[in-house]
């Protein structure tokens, strides 16, 4: 950085020449001067060991988890919990692949209800509304982005799951249900940051096109949107990272049954859930199917962030 | 002909258009309204200030386990946060060192609240014996939230003109005393933006607390005592499904408590912007 420039000053001909002059005076500044510069250089390392923190957090992280959730794999068999269909954890079997399909289930739909109706709203709110109205609902969506996730689960135990029994029936609870409130839930994010991303295409991009005699809406969808497409990527690979991780919403409405669904109406149980709940009381070759269940939403997790790193990359190319 | 169509394509459009934006408001203004308006009602001075014991249902001990945890890691990750924030700003060169720290910052925001849970439960816990605590919990969460005041007081930091710095530095001050006396005072708004937006996220934590601070509703005597923070209290009251009143009244705690601390991130984000426009 700039300073790192500007202070590189000729430190060692100050010590130089400081030896060669003997008047005390000038002995106790160079005193002073060596004293500051070690005071510098202790703070210096306070600030970088700090900043190690960071990295010494996430290998103990990492190592615990899988430390404690990888060994199972080699007593029970990688393909028995990955592939099994069963889990009776008093009983010896641990299948998640249940677990897995309805992780994956729930942030497919999740992801699918919040990104079209999120980014709609985006394209609203940067180009077609009045400005007086995205002003009034801009701070709404920041509101409601920091809701508690276990306040929109309340909401959907309480209003969703009941409209789904009545008109569906099954009693409510179900992969539907976690579906449409997280995808509720993931809005204000998307909304956000497409609007943000909207709102940084050039100008240029858009005179051009409605010079060229498009509409404004061909403009949008085929010159704005194109444009802010890397954006637009990275707030659906974050959202799709915060439905697959959300847990207490998700334990609240979706029934939490071990068991392979067959449709949307079914219970079904998330891997996050299956640690939650049973994380209070499991005991041995238990808890370590837990941390096991932990490992591979870790593993999912590193996936989709790798991929958001790419469209951020990207995204910071392109600007 | 052709004109027609593309007309009647656009109208369909910006209909779709609206009609999604109007359901994004429609629904979260239901949320909003609907929680408030059952909760108010149950909203008194002897429900927030009663404990939890018998028949009294009282939030105060949550309330008090909330801002203890709140302080607990704010005090933990500020000092962490920012020091690494100016290292990261003011000291590093690029090399592999910084793409590293860069690299785990990234990874930790990323991790799920659950991962963290789960982490603190067999680190803090179990392993460093802390048991169901407020300490456990405090620490789970300050990692949680060390990348959010990192990149919130690294913004702020890159904010400061160089010009500043270089002003400083050709007035003799060494390189700290330009951090602490020129750039750091430039920077406070910046800095407790951040630190109000990791109370949110502290707050509206559930998984990660429920999993390492326990779920114990007596008054929390020291810091390695269990507690129930509001949200997982309001997660239990959901559960097991007793009192939705009461859910509804904490929930409406919550929401207000996530109000003004937009409010407040507002107001900073304001006059942020004033002095930079001032400068």
């Amino acid at each position: 950085m700039s300073i790192n420039e500007i202070t590189e000053h000729p430190d060692s001909n100050s010590l130089k020449s400081g030896l060669y002059n003997k008047t005390v005076k000038s002995d106790v500044k160079l005193k002073n001067k060596i004293k500051n510069n070690i005071v510098e250089k202790i703070i210096e390392n306070i600030f970088l060991l700090s900043s190690l923190i960071s990295i010494i957090s996430l290998i103990i992280i990492t190592i615990f988890i899988f430390l404690n959730g990888s060994a199972i794999f080699f007593k029970v068999g990688f393909t028995d919990i990955i592939f099994g269909m069963e889990w009776k954890p008093l009983e010896g079997s641990f299948g998640i692949f249940p677990m897995i399909l309805a992780s994956v289930l729930v942030t497919i739909g999740t992801t699918i209800i919040g990104v079209s109706i999120g980014l709609m709203t985006a394209v609203l709110l940067a180009e077609i509304s009045p400005k007086n109205l995205s002003k009034i609902i801009r701070p709404a969506i920041d509101l409601l982005a920091g809701i508690p996730s276990v306040v929109y689960g309340f909401f959907g135990l309480i209003v969703i799951v009941p409209i789904i029994d009545s008109k569906f029936g099954g009693g409510g609870n179900s992969l539907l249900a976690a579906i449409i409130i997280l995808g509720i839930m993931i809005l204000p994010t998307i909304v956000s940051i497409s609007e943000t991303s909207i709102r940084s295409v050039p100008k240029e991009y858009k005179e051009g096109s409605l010079a060229l005699g498009a509409s404004h809406i061909e403009t949008i969808f085929k010159v704005i949107l194109p444009a802010a497409k890397s954006g637009i990527f990275a707030s659906i690979v974050l959202a799709m990272g915060r439905a697959i991780g959300e847990t207490m919403a998700v334990i609240l409405v979706i029934g939490n049954t071990p068991q392979l669904p067959n449709s949307l109406f079914d219970r079904a149980r998330t891997l996050t859930s299956n640690i939650a709940i049973e994380m209070g009381y499991a005991q041995g070759l238990h808890q370590e199917a837990l941390f096991a269940t932990g490992v591979v939403l870790f593993v999912f997790i590193m996936i989709l962030n790798i991929i958001l790193n790419v469209f951020i990359r990207k995204a910071g190319e392109c600007t | 002909m052709h004109l027609k169509i593309r007309k009647i394509k656009d109208t369909i459009l910006k209909t779709i258009i609206w009609i999604c934006g109007l359901i994004t408001i429609g629904i979260l203004a239901w949320i909003l309204t609907y929680t408030i308006a059952n909760g108010i009602s149950h909203l008194s001075l002897n429900f927030i200030f009663s404990e939890f014991k018998g028949d009294k249902h009282g939030i105060f001990p949550m309330i008090l386990n909330t801002i203890y945890i709140v302080l607990l890691s704010v005090v933990i990750s500020t000092p962490i946060g920012i020091f690494s924030a100016i290292y990261l700003v003011e000291y590093s060169k690029p090399g592999k060192m910084l793409s590293m720290i860069r690299f785990a910052i990234e990874t930790l925001q990323g991790i799920p609240s659950i991962i963290y849970g789960l982490f603190g439960f067999i680190f803090f816990v179990t392993f460093m014996q802390f048991s169901f605590s407020l300490l456990a919990g405090a620490l789970t969460l300050s990692i949680m939230v060390l990348p959010t005041i990192i990149r919130t007081t690294e913004e702020a930091l890159k904010t400061v003109p160089t010009s500043y710095r270089e002003g400083s530095l050709a007035l003799g001050a060494t390189k700290l005393q330009t951090i602490i006396k020129v750039v750091l005072p430039s920077a406070i708004p910046g800095i407790l933006n951040s630190v109000i937006l990791s109370i949110g996220r502290i707050v509206g934590e559930t998984a990660a607390v429920y999993l390492t601070a326990g779920m114990v509703t007596r008054f929390p005597q020291s810091i390695m005592d269990s507690g129930r923070t509001l949200s997982v209290h309001l997660y239990v009251l959901a559960n097991e499904g007793l009192s939705f009143e009461e859910a509804f009244a904490t929930a409406t705690i919550l929401i207000i408590t996530v109000a003004i601390i937009n409010l407040i991130t507002g107001l900073i984000a304001k006059r942020i912007s004033k002095s930079t426009v001032g400068s």
